[in-house]
């Protein structure tokens, strides 16, 4: 018996990175699984864009598993698309039981070459689509009697890392919205927790070319990127079995919690 | 596969409440244990501890698991007797790799009034004797070469302060500082280190006459029933319950000690139906 058999998870940013391995996950545990991704161009970042074909191959290793999928190409941002996607995969699958609010953008320069435009892709995407996804969600979870939420923040939730000012900013803001809807939904037995990861090994975590000249010129901050542990950078599935957990029912008076999965990165 | 397989966990307080229900739940996931539990009564501690049958029923029920378990009698306090149980059990179960620092006691009393002895005994207990614990484990967790993971119980007191036992919170709050730094020590080891905060566990240490007092001291002793306190229990959580039990623990445990948490450490991971954000 699967660790949440026969519930159903919303994952948004689900095409590729943590989001397709949060829903492999899940559906190994035994969850029929609404997928959204943007799969498509993003701008004004440095790493590729997710495609469609990313978003096919999160569908094909979910089937593979014998689980149900319902994957569309949606942006957080919009919420009427979102929304519909997400009462589309309630009428599909009959409930919804957890949410994974996993999509996000990143950009890294310092303060003084962060744009407006970079400022509103990186608060809009990371901020609001995590607003939109949990507000749009919830009225299901209340249905459904109860239901677990997890947002994904960052070491970047708990700390001031350096040159990413508006993505720090997002992720203490993802904080901010995890407490205050634990706190109104807890008594639909709701609950709302956030994970932290540090370096995660995909196209994101990938991306760190432009960190180096930075790193050059402001060497002593350097150090606020280092883990505890001997590794140098976490794998998908380390963050993935923490959603897990927090989804599952073994978690089920955990709420208004930041998990760190940061290899000891926010306490060193 | 169990979650554990492979495992050898030691577990103090062993004997009934969360302890066994950690060992029970890290068993059933494949570890064999190795549990202690002083199973006699301190002094200022005014409700029943444990007793040797409660091991005995700790201990059947593991091994109806099918699985070990080497249970001795001792006292956290007692360093010596500490390292024995512990060196007894490796040598008989092969190796060590989880640590649950459970055993811990509750008493009560306002921080200007409290007695010299009750006082000494929460730190000895609460706190020293989780420094003894990790102290007399980590030479094993090294030995065995693959890591390991240590879980300290704290409480929603050692994240906050309370009113009537600042023995208590002073005591979990150390356990906190014994993590942080326990984690950055014993990190380059892939020793992980992290605490765990219980909101209300439906236990003994809380089903008693004593903390009924702490809770409703406005009503007579014979209305103080465990219905009538559910509320105001229920008013220190978010979430609408009095109190989580002792399994809810034991799975954020379980889930620390294991490959799944192979990156978390030096965290506080709070199982408290949303207290401390209250
Ligand atoms: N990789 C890291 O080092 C790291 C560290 C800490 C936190 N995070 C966070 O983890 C989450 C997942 O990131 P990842 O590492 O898997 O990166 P990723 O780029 O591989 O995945 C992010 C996914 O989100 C999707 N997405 C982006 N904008 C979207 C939008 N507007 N609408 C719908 N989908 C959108 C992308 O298409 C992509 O598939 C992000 O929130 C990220 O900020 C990543
Ligand atoms: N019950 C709660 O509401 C609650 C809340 C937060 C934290 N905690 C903590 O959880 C842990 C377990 O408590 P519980 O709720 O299972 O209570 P419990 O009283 O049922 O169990 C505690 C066990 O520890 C043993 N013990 C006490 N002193 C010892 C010593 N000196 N040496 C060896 N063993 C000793 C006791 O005999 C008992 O078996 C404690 O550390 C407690 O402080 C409990």
């Amino acid at each position: 018996m699967g660790r949440v058999e026969g519930k159903v998870a919303l994952v948004t940013g689900a095409a590729r990175g943590q989001g397709r391995s949060h829903a492999i996950r899940l559906a190994q545990e035994g969850a029929d699984i609404i997928a959204v991704d943007i799969a498509d161009h993003i701008p004004l970042v440095e790493y590729p864009s997710p495609t469609q074909e990313d978003l096919d191959e999160t569908v094909r290793q979910v089937e593979a598993l014998d689980r149900r999928i319902l994957a569309r190409k949606a942006d957080v941002r919009d919420r009427e698309a979102l929304a519909a996607v997400i009462d589309e995969g309630v009428a599909e699958f009959g409930h919804l039981d957890i949410v994974v609010g996993n999509a996000g953008v990143c950009t890294i320069q310092d303060w003084e070459h962060v744009t407006p435009e970079i400022w509103d892709l990186t608060i809009s995407t990371n901020l609001y689509g995590v607003f939109n996804t949990v507000q749009l969600s919830a009225r299901h979870l209340i249905e459904a009697g109860g239901g677990s939420i997890v947002l994904t923040s960052s070491a970047a939730g708990i700390k001031g890392l350096p040159f990413l000012v508006p993505y720090v900013a997002s992720k203490h803001g993802v904080v901010g919205l995890m407490r205050a809807f634990a706190t109104e939904l807890a008594e639909y037995n709701i609950r709302v927790n956030t994970i932290h990861p540090t370096g995660v090994d995909t196209p994101m975590g990938g991306m760190a070319s432009s960190y180096p000249p930075l790193l050059e010129a402001h060497p002593k901050l350097g150090a606020m990127l280092q883990n505890m542990l001997p590794i140098e950078i976490t794998q998908p599935i380390d963050q993935s079995n923490a959603v897990l957990f927090l989804a599952s029912d073994e978690a089920r008076y955990i709420t208004s919690t930041e998990l760190t999965v940061d290899a000891g990165n926010t306490q060193f | 596969m169990g979650r554990l397989e492979g495992k050898v966990a030691f577990v103090t307080g062993a004997a009934r409440g969360q302890g066994r229900s950690h060992a029970l739940r890290m068993a059933q996931e494949g570890a064999d244990i190795i549990a202690i539990d002083i199973e006699g009564q301190i002094d200022s501690v005014p409700y029943a501890m444990s007793r040797p049958d409660d091991m005995q029923e700790t201990v059947r029920q593991i091994e109806a698991l099918d699985r070990r378990i080497v249970a001795q009698q001792a006292d956290v306090r007692d360093f010596d007797a500490v390292k024995q149980a512990v060196d007894a059990g490796v040598a008989e179960l092969g190796r060590l790799d989880i640590v649950s620092a459970n055993a811990g006691i509750f008493t009560e009393g306002r921080a200007d009034e409290l007695p010299e002895q009750t006082w000494q005994d929460m730190i000895d207990v609460n706190l020293t004797g989780v420094w003894h614990t990790v102290k007399a484990a980590i030479p094993h967790i090294r030995a065995g070469g693959r890591g390991g993971s240590i879980i300290l119980t704290s409480s929603t007191a050692g994240l906050m302060g309370f009113e009537n036992f600042a023995h208590y919170v002073a005591a979990k709050h150390g356990v906190v500082g014994l993590m942080r730094t326990l984690a950055l020590e014993l990190g380059p080891e892939f020793i992980r280190v992290n605490t765990v905060h219980p909101t209300s566990v439906n236990t003994d240490m809380i089903q008693n006459d004593m903390t009924y007092g702490l809770f409703a001291p406005d009503l007579p002793k014979e209305e103080r029933t465990k219905d009538a306190l559910a509320p105001r229990f229920q008013g220190m959580n978010i979430l609408p319950i009095p109190w989580v039990e002792p399994v809810d623990i034991s799975n954020a445990v379980v889930f620390l000690a294991s490959d799944e948490a192979r990156y978390i450490t030096g965290i506080q991971l709070p199982v408290d139906a949303g207290a401390t954000t209250k």
